[in-house]
């Protein structure tokens, strides 16, 4: 009946994570306390949990990232105390098969959970602004893109509760993700919430590919797009292709688990090498999906806070597409080791060194965006200078482990941990959070607190280099990654200092908390009544409201030049971008709909039965989703109109225009 | 080795006595002079950056090669980054202004070759060094290479010597100056094969073979493991790689073709079982078809945990991708 979950999934012997299980558990129970107290839910259903609006999905996605975030950290601190007790022969607090699944999930989470949500929820909320349209071209769907999203976070808590986590890594390598060596749910977990939030993902790469394709502003041709949206087109076009390879490895992978097939096991024919390499097929993709829409908002944010256009627009678009298309040639760099010869090694190390000449580009476009130029240093421009300085070196570690006999000695090491750790964190991440710091006046209205902001920075940048140098000595001197205890004593200076890093990155996100409280407490007398927050936007998002109103744009916006509102601004159109009062018409907006929330309710209900073996639950919950989504489909009365008059009324207000004549 | 294993245990008594003297510093400067004091003492050679052999000496040029040829662009770029940071600070009243401008083909130019160079230069290194440092090439020496066929267990690894007819678990004793041959398989889940003072690492994987050469040049004693994460008894999978003047080699070759037991069937079967952290120790003699059969997966391993019902075929099968590389140990190297 409950196939093979029983009490014993619940680590009752373990007092560790049953103490987190607690501590959460209670978080989430004063949480929702407070909202039922408030009585917030009606409002939560009706105007976020049920919302179709590409700004509210994206704050959602984004707040998704920064709970996640959190999530990830904890298991981050976990491994670093690890190594940095167990040494010698002490074996620390964690015992292999705990640490294993925290080392698994903290790599799940950072880059499914963290950066994915964190790069999209951006996208989401910044792309229809830029491109002066009222919303994406499947509202819906966007919405449940990020509910499927949300379900695979769900899975991965829920693993630390019921069950365990996947102990094989977070690339999950066969054969030891294989049946024979993980016979146990953890797996299995991994598997099925990353098909759930792989089509979700999946769906937000169709969406945007075509929002950006088909449904631009008035005038708003192709060479007139942000930077910005460029990269969003690269990354939703990397998805589409990338995404389905994981998909169908899962599948195969899934088969073999579950029906006994051997597309990955040792014996009957199977290929251990065909899953690393089509795993990194998509892999190596996806590193590129989160990284260019950094670079699209480290471009925006240069630009804004040096008081100069871009430096060439057409080099950074170039490059842009160029990354786009060079992504799909270099998976092999991530396994030199697996013995191919050296013309097959060569090859995809020269292709990977090449993707580096789009990348320095870029660099260089921003270094001369900043030459002679006006810099004021808010949060989001340290953010940027922060990832100039931090990205080169790791781009240049990057192309150290591309030339395939040096990767030969620093595969799989800390070395290479240090790495992407130095382009994820110095680039995505520190992209993601200038994105967050500079968008946020548009999207609340007011101004995130500076002072906290600064000092988050500060504490992100020193952390990361005190975390992560060692990392790289460590790994030139022979430390592997993924050790449960160390066995040389010599490593242990290194190891505190890593330590100590990782502690300062703690301290940035509590000042990341503090920004947000301090700032939400005194919203009022930091409220951005303009919609410019900046004072310097060149981008079209700057010319509505802060926050903008549901539909973006009383009237589209007709778009003559890149940097479209700057534009306006030096031909002094600034407020109603036309001179006198426009006529209003009445605006079609789609309605809320719950679809995205329930398929993700029986998809979570779907994906949980499977893991357990609990077959009827799972077919049921995928009927369940079936006429759910039947029912949708047959619905009508999606649109609500806004008339005429009521724009009129909140455009004037927004103008200050005063009451109607 | 040992020299620098002390001098570390000794670094951190010596700083906090440096820091006692100076309590008018402030916390923070205390902590970044520790720590830098603690980098630049960690950097005395090991691992990757002291190597024992011809193919680990060229892989550290290489690296240092390539950071190098790098550095040039990537110093500059980070001094100007600071540098336009600080000077174009908008409280700065001496830095000229442009406030819009038209783009300049020749700076984009410029642009576009400086990287360009870089990794056209970088292109050779990578084509040359792959081609010279193919793990499958063999190592131009006046001695005969030595096979050794390796197997990569749970959690420990065996070393097959065919030409002497011996085995070793968790001990690689090698002649110095003498190329090694490795054959390479696994009878478990994926693991790579990695002594970071002889150079290159090679997976190994079930149903298949790699290859790999490498030469010590100094005897000594150089730890060696797997770099590929494989279960729970990962971090103790780890053995002594031991380089020896040519006649104590043959002296051990003899040692251990007269202790230990020998290395059949049901020995392997006993020795194939997840076991962690074993002690070195050696077989008298190997049934000589051993290797083939554990790549062909038809030696009996152990019955694996929770084996699945639906698998009912076992691990009895032909081996799988032998496309890759063929199965059989290359003669001669």
């Amino acid at each position: 009946m409950l196939g093979r979950l029983s009490w014993a999934a619940i680590p009752f012997d373990q007092p560790l994570p049953l103490y987190a299980m607690g501590l959460v558990g209670i978080v989430i129970l004063v949480v929702l306390g407070i909202i039922t107290k408030k009585g917030w839910w009606p409002y939560l259903w009706r105007e976020w949990l049920t919302s179709v609006d590409h700004k509210r999905i994206g704050v959602m996605y984004v707040a998704l990232a920064l709970i996640m975030l959190v999530r990830g950290y904890v298991d981050a601190i976990m491994m670093r105390s690890q190594q940095a007790i167990a040494i010698g022969d002490a074996q620390g607090y964690l015992p292999p098969d705990h640490y294993d699944q925290i080392f698994s999930s903290h790599g799940t989470i950072m880059i499914f959970f963290v950066a994915m949500p964190f790069v999209i929820g951006l996208m989401n909320f910044v792309v229809p602004l830029q491109l002066g349209v009222r919303d994406v071209a499947f509202p819906v769907l966007n919405n449940v893109s990020f509910w499927l999203t949300a379900s695979g976070a769900l899975l991965i808590n829920v693993s630390l509760v019921i069950g365990s986590f996947a102990r094989t890594g977070w690339m999950g390598y066969p054969p030891l993700s294989e049946f024979a060596f993980s016979p146990d749910e953890g797996v299995d977990y991994y598997l099925w919430l990353l098909q759930i939030s792989g089509v979700g993902t999946l769906l937000t790469g169709v969406n945007f590919v075509t929002t950006i394709l088909k449904l631009r502003g008035p005038g708003m041709i192709y060479f007139r797009m942000p930077v910005f949206c460029w990269t969003a087109l690269a990354a939703n076009l990397l998805i589409v292709a990338a995404f389905p390879i994981l998909t169908a490895t899962f599948v195969m992978l899934l088969l073999d688990r579950y029906l006994g097939m051997h597309f990955f096991t040792n014996d009957a024919g199977g290929n251990q090498m065909m899953y690393v390499n089509l795993f990194w097929a998509w892999g190596h993709p996806e590193v590129y999906i989160l990284i260019l829409p950094a670079f699209g908002v480290f471009s925006e944010v240069v630009a804004t806070f040096s008081g100069k256009g871009l430096f060439s627009y057409r080099s950074m678009v170039l490059a842009t597409l160029g990354i786009c298309i060079l992504s799909f040639t270099v998976w092999l760099h991530h396994f030199f080791t697996m013995g191919a010869g050296a013309d097959v090694n060569s090859f995809f190390g020269i292709m990977s060194a090449i993707i580096a000449v789009p990348t320095g580009v870029k660099i260089f476009n921003w270094l001369f965006t900043m030459f002679r130029g006006r810099i004021v240093f808010t949060t989001p421009m340290l953010f940027a200078v922060g990832f100039m300085v931090t990205f080169v070196i790791g781009g240049m570690t990057g192309v150290l482990l591309a030339v395939p006999p040096v990767d030969f000695v620093l595969h799989n090491s800390v070395f290479l941990v240090a790495h992407f750790h130095n382009v994820i964190i110095g680039g995505v991440l520190f992209g993601a959070l200038a994105g967050y710091n500079y968008w946020f006046p548009k999207a609340f209205g007011f101004t995130l607190d500076e002072w906290w902001g600064k000092a988050s920075f500060w504490c992100w940048l020193v952390g990361f280099y005190v975390a992560f140098m060692p990392l790289y000595v460590l790994g030139l001197m022979g430390m592997t990654r993924r050790l449960q205890h160390i066995p040389d004593p010599s490593w242990r200076p290194l190891l505190l200092v890593a330590e100590a890093g990782a502690i300062v990155v703690f301290l940035a996100i509590l000042c990341m908390a503090a920004q947000l409280y301090v700032s939400i407490r005194t919203r009022e007398q930091r409220r951005d009544l303009t919609g410019d927050a900046w004072k310097n936007g060149r981008t079209l998002e700057w010319s509505t409201s802060s926050p903008p109103p549901a539909y973006n744009y009383a009237v589209l916006p007709r778009v003559e030049t890149i940097d479209a509102f700057w534009e306006m601004k030096r031909r002094g159109l600034t407020a109603g971008l036309t001179p006198g009062e426009p006529a209003y018409q009445t605006i079609e907006m789609p309605r809320n709909s719950p679809i995205g929330f329930v398929i993700a309710f029986f998809a979570v209900i779907a994906g949980f039965s499977a893991i357990w073996y609990i077959s009827w639950l799972a077919i049921l919950g995928l009927l369940a989703i079936l006429v759910a989504v039947l029912v949708f489909g047959w619905s009508e009365n999606r649109e609500r109109e806004i008339p005429a008059n009521e724009i009129a009324r909140m455009e004037r207000a927004r103008l200050g225009l005063g009451r109607p004549a | 080795m040992l020299d620098w294993a002390n001098s570390t245990r000794d670094a951190p008594h010596g700083l906090a006595s440096n820091a006692r003297h100076g309590p008018r510093r402030s916390g923070l400067l205390r902590l970044l002079i520790v720590c830098a004091a603690v980098l630049v003492t960690s950097c005395q050679p090991a691992g990757v950056l002291d190597p024992q052999g011809p193919i680990a000496s060229a892989e550290r040029l290489l690296l240092f090669n390539a950071t190098a040829i790098m550095l040039v662009v990537v110093v500059p770029v980070i001094l100007a980054t600071l540098g336009f940071a600080w000077w174009y600070r908008s409280s700065n009243a001496r830095a000229s202004r442009a406030w819009d401008e038209a783009y300049e083909g020749r700076i984009e130019f410029v642009t576009w070759s400086i990287p360009a160079l870089i990794v056209i230069l970088l292109g050779g290194v990578i084509w040359i060094g792959s081609h010279q440092l193919d793990p499958r090439a063999p190592i131009p020496a006046d001695a005969k290479p030595l096979r050794v066929d390796v197997v990569a267990l749970d959690w420990k690894w065996l070393f097959i010597y065919p030409d002497q007819g011996i085995a070793a678990v968790n001990q690689l004793v090698v002649p110095v100056g003498t190329p090694v041959d490795f054959t390479l398989t696994s009878a478990t889940v994926m693991n790579s094969f990695f002594v970071p003072q002889l150079g290159s690492q090679i997976y190994t994987m079930g149903g298949m073979t790699t290859h790999l050469n490498l030469l010590a040049a100094e005897t000594g004693e150089y730890p060696g493991f797997s770099a590929n994460f494989s279960g729970d008894g990962f971090a103790d999978m780890r053995f002594i790689a031991k380089a020896l003047p040519a006649g104590d080699f043959d002296a051990w070759v003899m040692r251990a073709r007269g202790t230990g037991s020998a290395l059949d069937d049901a020995a392997y079967a006993a020795l194939a079982k997840p076991s962690l952290a074993v002690p070195p120790t050696t077989y008298r003699s190997v049934d000589p078809k051993l290797f083939d059969r554990i790549i062909e997966q038809t030696v009996a391993g152990p019955p694996l945990p929770n084996h699945p019902p639906h698998a009912g075929e076992g691990r009895v099968g032909a081996g799988a991708d032998a496309a890759w590389c063929p199965p059989a140990p290359q003669a001669g190297g």
